[in-house]
């Protein structure tokens, strides 16, 4: 029995020393002077901004990796994606990089030498520094998680639902709406929230590819940088607590819909 | 959907993915590549990331077993709750990470422990981002264990260590492995709960991905491209080994 208080208290300390305690104080920090300024750091034309753009890039990064996510996970759920061994490997491969290497891809790609970075200048058409790169980059980051979550329920439900109601006369499009997405309902909902998690908080390839010019391509997370390199504390700490925030919300929500996907 | 759904599919991973990756392996592919990587910094940063991670990835088969085994095994009140801030480390932007760290293991610390700009810095922020993964890839295997296995061992006169290392450890050494083998890959690429913290000091707290950053502030692109190949390469080693071992684990269960 001490044995197991002994490990009980080994293991829940690790975890206040790591992960709790800081936590606490980030939040102490924050307030350490009262709300006030709190308020007027975070209500300044700078911080707005960097909030709006923020919601902005999540909110047309998951769309897309979620149209993506549904067709792909059909196709590769139903063996019908060329190339699927190649598809795997790309599909994996942001979670294999490095948020700084995928920032430093894309600036490669469309920067000054790059493919297609002097077509599209000589165009009139500015990615880096601009907002489709913050979305590219966002998009590029998040796009494993919704194919992945997907996957597998669809290869678990099988296809005997979808076939009965193609027997009965219905449209693939038909099959999809009423079969096939309700079943995938609670992977999905998953997989959107870890897609929009990730989105809002994406650090290193955001700062790779935005210039972080205040007020135009700046995002919240890179607001919590500037701030705390300019000796801006409260600043910092306040767009910080504002993110960490948001993150608890999104472990709630993790927590039960992890709970809906398992019944 | 027909053909068109997978073909659009297939287009959107090229031109979203695939095309910056290639175009990344072209600007490394410069006759000054073995040069860029081998330089010392470049090799100071590679080496100080792989030994780092290594380490975290070693302190979380600690940890991660021992905490996932509370978890699952242990009884005392707000577990649930604790389960549930387990993966808070997934779901915070990684500046905020550091920010978190910096307020209580930076200067002004209120327990009088500054870290900030050592190399403990580093570490202490690799084992934030990573503390999930092998607490949650153990879980699920414990809890699939039967707990009367133990129980019968303790009748049969086995002490709570022998238990462990002749019951439980076999168990889950899979899941700890492939835990530890994706925090390991998600230590080598950690960067933005770093770069406040370690306070970027060449041959001293200087990891890969920082390097990387500074060497596109200072226009060496293809340098940088360089020890990303490096680092994305040996990323994907690791997770390829992982794939084997999630393999043979799952022939063996049938």
């Amino acid at each position: 029995m001490a044995s197991r208080l002994l490990l009980r208290f080994g293991a829940l300390g690790y975890l206040v020393v790591l992960l709790l305690a800081p936590v606490v104080m980030i939040t102490y920090r924050t307030f350490e002077h009262g709300v006030a300024p709190v308020v007027s750091a975070l209500s300044s034309p700078t911080a707005h901004h960097a909030i709006y753009l923020s919601i902005l890039v999540t909110l047309i990064a998951v769309p897309l990796n979620v149209a993506f996510g549904l067709v792909a996970g059909v196709a590769i759920a139903r063996r019908r994606m060329p190339a699927g061994r190649a598809v795997n490997l790309l599909v994996n491969l942001p979670f294999a990089m490095s948020p700084v290497v995928i920032g430093l891809a894309l600036y490669t790609l469309y920067g000054r030498g790059g493919w297609l970075g002097d077509w599209l200048s000589a165009h009139g058409i500015q990615v880096l520094f601009s907002l489709p790169a913050l979305v590219l980059a966002t998009t590029f980051v998040s796009l494993p998680f919704v194919v992945r979550e997907v996957v597998p329920v669809l290869e678990e439900i099988g296809t005997d639902q979808e076939q009965a109601a193609a027997t009965l006369g219905a449209g693939s499009m038909t099959t999809f709406w009423r079969i096939t997405l309700p079943a995938l309902r609670w992977a999905l909902a998953y997989g959107v929230v870890l897609t929009a998690a990730r989105a809002l908080g994406e650090f290193g390839a955001v700062s790779i590819v935005s210039g972080n010019i205040v007020g135009q391509t700046q995002t919240l997370p890179l607001l919590v940088e500037e701030r705390f390199r300019n000796f801006d504390a409260v600043g910092a700490y306040s767009a910080g607590f504002a993110l960490a925030l948001i993150s608890l919300f999104i472990v709630a929500a993790m927590t039960v819909l992890s709970r809906r996907k398992e019944h | 959907m027909g053909a068109l759904g997978p073909g659009a599919a297939l287009l959107y991973l090229c031109l979203i993915v695939g095309l910056p990756v290639a175009a990344l392996a072209d600007r490394a592919a410069t006759s000054h590549f073995w040069e860029a990587v081998t330089s010392p910094p470049a090799r100071a940063a590679l080496e100080l990331t792989i030994e780092l991670s290594a380490v975290t990835a070693a302190v979380n088969v600690v940890a991660g077993v021992l905490l996932g085994w509370v978890l699952v095994r242990d009884d005392f009140p707000g577990k649930s709750l604790v389960n549930g801030v387990i993966d808070l480390p997934f779901a915070l932007p990684t500046i905020v990470a550091g920010l978190v760290l910096l307020s209580l293991y930076g200067p002004n610390s209120p327990v009088n422990v500054n870290v900030a700009q050592s190399r403990a810095a580093v570490l202490l922020a690799m084992l934030f981002v990573t503390l999930p993964f092998v607490i949650r890839a153990v879980q699920p295997v414990l809890l699939a264990l039967d707990e009367e296995v133990e129980e019968a061992g303790t009748c049969l006169g086995a002490s709570g260590w022998q238990n462990f290392r002749m019951l439980v450890w076999p168990a889950i050494r899979g899941a700890t492995l492939v835990g530890a083998g994706l925090a390991f890959a998600r230590a080598l690429g950690e960067f933005g709960s770093i770069v406040l913290i370690s306070g970027n000091i060449p041959f001293h707290t200087q990891v890969a991905s920082v390097l990387i950053s500074g060497q596109v502030e200072s226009g060496d692109t293809s340098g940088a491209a360089a020890v990303s190949i490096v680092l994305l390469v040996l990323a994907l080693v690791v997770l390829a080994g992982l794939e084997l071992v999630v393999r043979r684990l799952a022939r063996r269960r049938g």
